[in-house]
């Protein structure tokens, strides 16, 4: 009979606590803070220095669209700095992939902003790791509340972003004439992707939709590598990135894609020299 | 006379214990035709203190059968509609059409799951489900509470439409038209032949902001084929009952707006964070909600465009 009510207790408390738990992860607001798990795993648990010296990262307040997001990541670098920037983390804390893409900065290109879309699951940290030339890291973060309404991290038209897979857009920018060197270029390079989380199961059969994501991008211009990215799934559909580099009077600017499927896609474009 | 008194009062007293036992039980439907009857959801956004009754919903009763038009953003709300509709008819609900994948106008479909209940909906509408709807139910906790959400089913279609499908609900027929990417990428039109009146979902908006989670350029190409329906008055998505066609106006003003300003921005080279800022600033004072959903509007065209 003690041992009944005894029983009983364990019970009463697994359930409240079962219930509270359920509270918590269902309608707190952050249910936990995974930043430091991720630390430990992407970066494999480095110290950081507060990075707001060096980068700067744009995102709105409000991810409008759930499924493309803007993020700038803008360098503060001036030219008297001893080491420079050889990489960029960005890091969305509560998707379910969190390391959304790490961009590697060629070392004659001088990239000074990168701009991308990402889709944004939950309202979330995001933070950049910035890892300079001397081995250092260097962290900045802003917070983004996720979008309302019938908003979502997925596909608006699935068969069109099927029939755009590969496809590969260069374009360059016109720059204010006063705005850095005559040699700064600004240009944005997209490619025709799905970028396919694989994390939702068809309700029909009951299988999850396989993933297919654009896992690297390279950029050169000539044989001078001028950025790469490795991506997952947190970078929208139709990836798409611009950014703003020196040109070291290369002719021609190359683009080369590779999926998770194997896929590789590259294209070549003429530069035009002026700088428009 | 006190007798009659004392039932009077028993009466309010029956009628006040109900509906402090279900809070507020059946849900506001009006007749707009003969037995076609609609719930006029508010112009808001989703949350625990309106039910997620933001959406409209329609009721097509028939010699036979009822058909249901949409079935609201809770399931509290779908039982309210469910309860609402019984005090008109005892007939059989044979059919519930979701006129496409959203939060506002599906999360109300477990309270309709019965034997003999068809639910109908675009082919593409599972497959929209599959990768949105875990997504839905999640994201809604916060703005709605669990005490809302915790009943929510995403309850998928079991009749798809492809093109079109007629159903008979004894004496009137229902015309249900698939249509292509738009709004969304799974919306449908009902349309009932007895009265020419046009259930359009959220290919049409009125007073509040059209949403884009489709594609603009098909949405606004879609328009002539939309206003092409032989209907007198279209029940909105969102939006009071209106005169056919011209329901249409605004919503393609505002469309054709963002399509241009947002094909400039692309054009100039303008980044998609300011375009979004910017776009269609022209028609913030025409709706209501613009600043919830225009700068998304504006983020999705932009994507669009850019691969013109």
């Amino acid at each position: 009979m003690p041992g009944f009510a005894l029983r009983s207790v364990y019970a009463a408390i697994l359930l409240s606590a079962v219930l509270s738990l359920h509270s918590v992860s269902a309608a707190g607001p952050e249910p936990y803070d995974p930043w430091p798990g991720l630390v430990q795993d992407i970066f494999d648990s480095r110290a950081m220095d507060d990075g707001s010296n060096l980068i700067a990262l744009e995102m709105p307040t409000r991810a409008e669209d759930a499924a493309i997001v803007p993020v700038t990541l803008r360098l503060k670098l001036t030219s008297d700095a001893r080491s420079r920037v050889v990489s960029i983390t960005l890091v969305i804390d509560q998707n379910p992939a969190p390391m959304a893409a790490k961009f590697k900065l060629g070392a004659d290109a001088n990239v000074s902003e990168i701009s991308t879309r990402v889709r944004i699951n939950n309202y979330t940290n995001v933070h950049a790791v910035a890892e300079t030339s001397d081995g250092k890291l260097h962290v900045v973060q802003t917070y983004v509340k996720a979008s309302g309404g019938c908003s979502a991290p997925a596909a608006k038209n699935a068969e069109e972003a099927k029939n755009r897979l590969g496809q590969m857009r260069y374009r360059q920018f016109a720059r204010p004439q006063n705005e850095g060197s005559s040699s700064t270029r600004e240009a944005q390079v997209m490619v025709g992707h799905p970028n396919n989380s694989g994390l939702q199961m068809d309700q029909v059969s009951q299988l999850y939709i396989p993933a297919l994501y654009v896992d690297r991008l390279q950029l050169w211009q000539d044989d001078s590598p001028v950025l790469s990215v490795e991506g997952g799934i947190s970078i929208s559909e139709d990836p798409n990135i611009r950014f703003t580099y020196v040109s070291n009077g290369a002719k021609t600017f190359r683009a080369e894609a590779k999926d998770t499927d194997g896929h590789q896609f590259s294209h070549e474009w003429k530069v035009d020299g002026s700088g428009m | 006379m006190t007798s009659r008194l004392a039932m009077h009062a028993a009466l309010i007293m029956l009628a006040m214990l109900a509906s402090a036992h279900a809070q507020q039980q059946t849900l506001a439907i009006g007749e707009v035709a003969p037995g076609v009857f609609m719930h006029q959801g508010r112009i808001a956004l989703m949350s625990s203190d309106n039910d997620g009754a933001i959406a409209n919903i329609g009721v097509v009763i028939g010699e036979q059968a009822v058909a249901v038009i949409d079935t609201g953003g809770s399931v509290r709300e779908g039982r309210q509609l469910l309860a609402a509709i019984r005090a008109h008819t005892d007939k059989p609900i044979r059919y519930v059409i979701n006129t496409h994948g959203h939060p506002d106008h599906m999360f109300g479909n477990a309270a309709f799951v019965a034997e003999g209940t068809e639910f109908v909906g675009h082919v593409r509408l599972p497959q929209a489900l599959a990768v949105r709807g875990q997504y839905y139910v999640d994201a809604f906790r916060r703005s709605m509470g669990d005490a809302l959400i915790d009943d929510v089913r995403i309850v998928p279609p079991t009749r798809l439409v492809d093109g079109e499908l007629v159903l008979d609900l004894g004496g009137r027929t229902l015309v249900v038209k698939a249509w292509p990417t738009a709004h969304s990428d799974s919306d449908v039109t009902v349309f009932d032949t007895v009265t020419k009146t046009l259930f359009a979902g959220d290919l049409v908006f009125l007073r509040h902001i059209p949403v884009l989670d489709g594609s603009i350029q098909a949405w606004l190409k879609l328009l002539d084929d939309l206003a092409a329906l032989p209907a007198n008055r279209v029940v909105p998505g969102h939006g009071p009952v209106s005169a056919w066609p011209q329901a249409l106006a605004a919503e393609r003003r505002y469309l054709e707006t963002l399509a241009s300003d947002i094909r400039s921005d692309v054009t100039d080279g303008r980044p998609i964070a300011a375009a979004a800022e910017h776009a269609a600033a022209a028609e913030r004072d025409k709706w209501e909600l613009f600043d919830d959903y225009n700068a998304r509007n504006a983020t999705a065209a932009y994507s669009q465009f850019e691969w013109e």
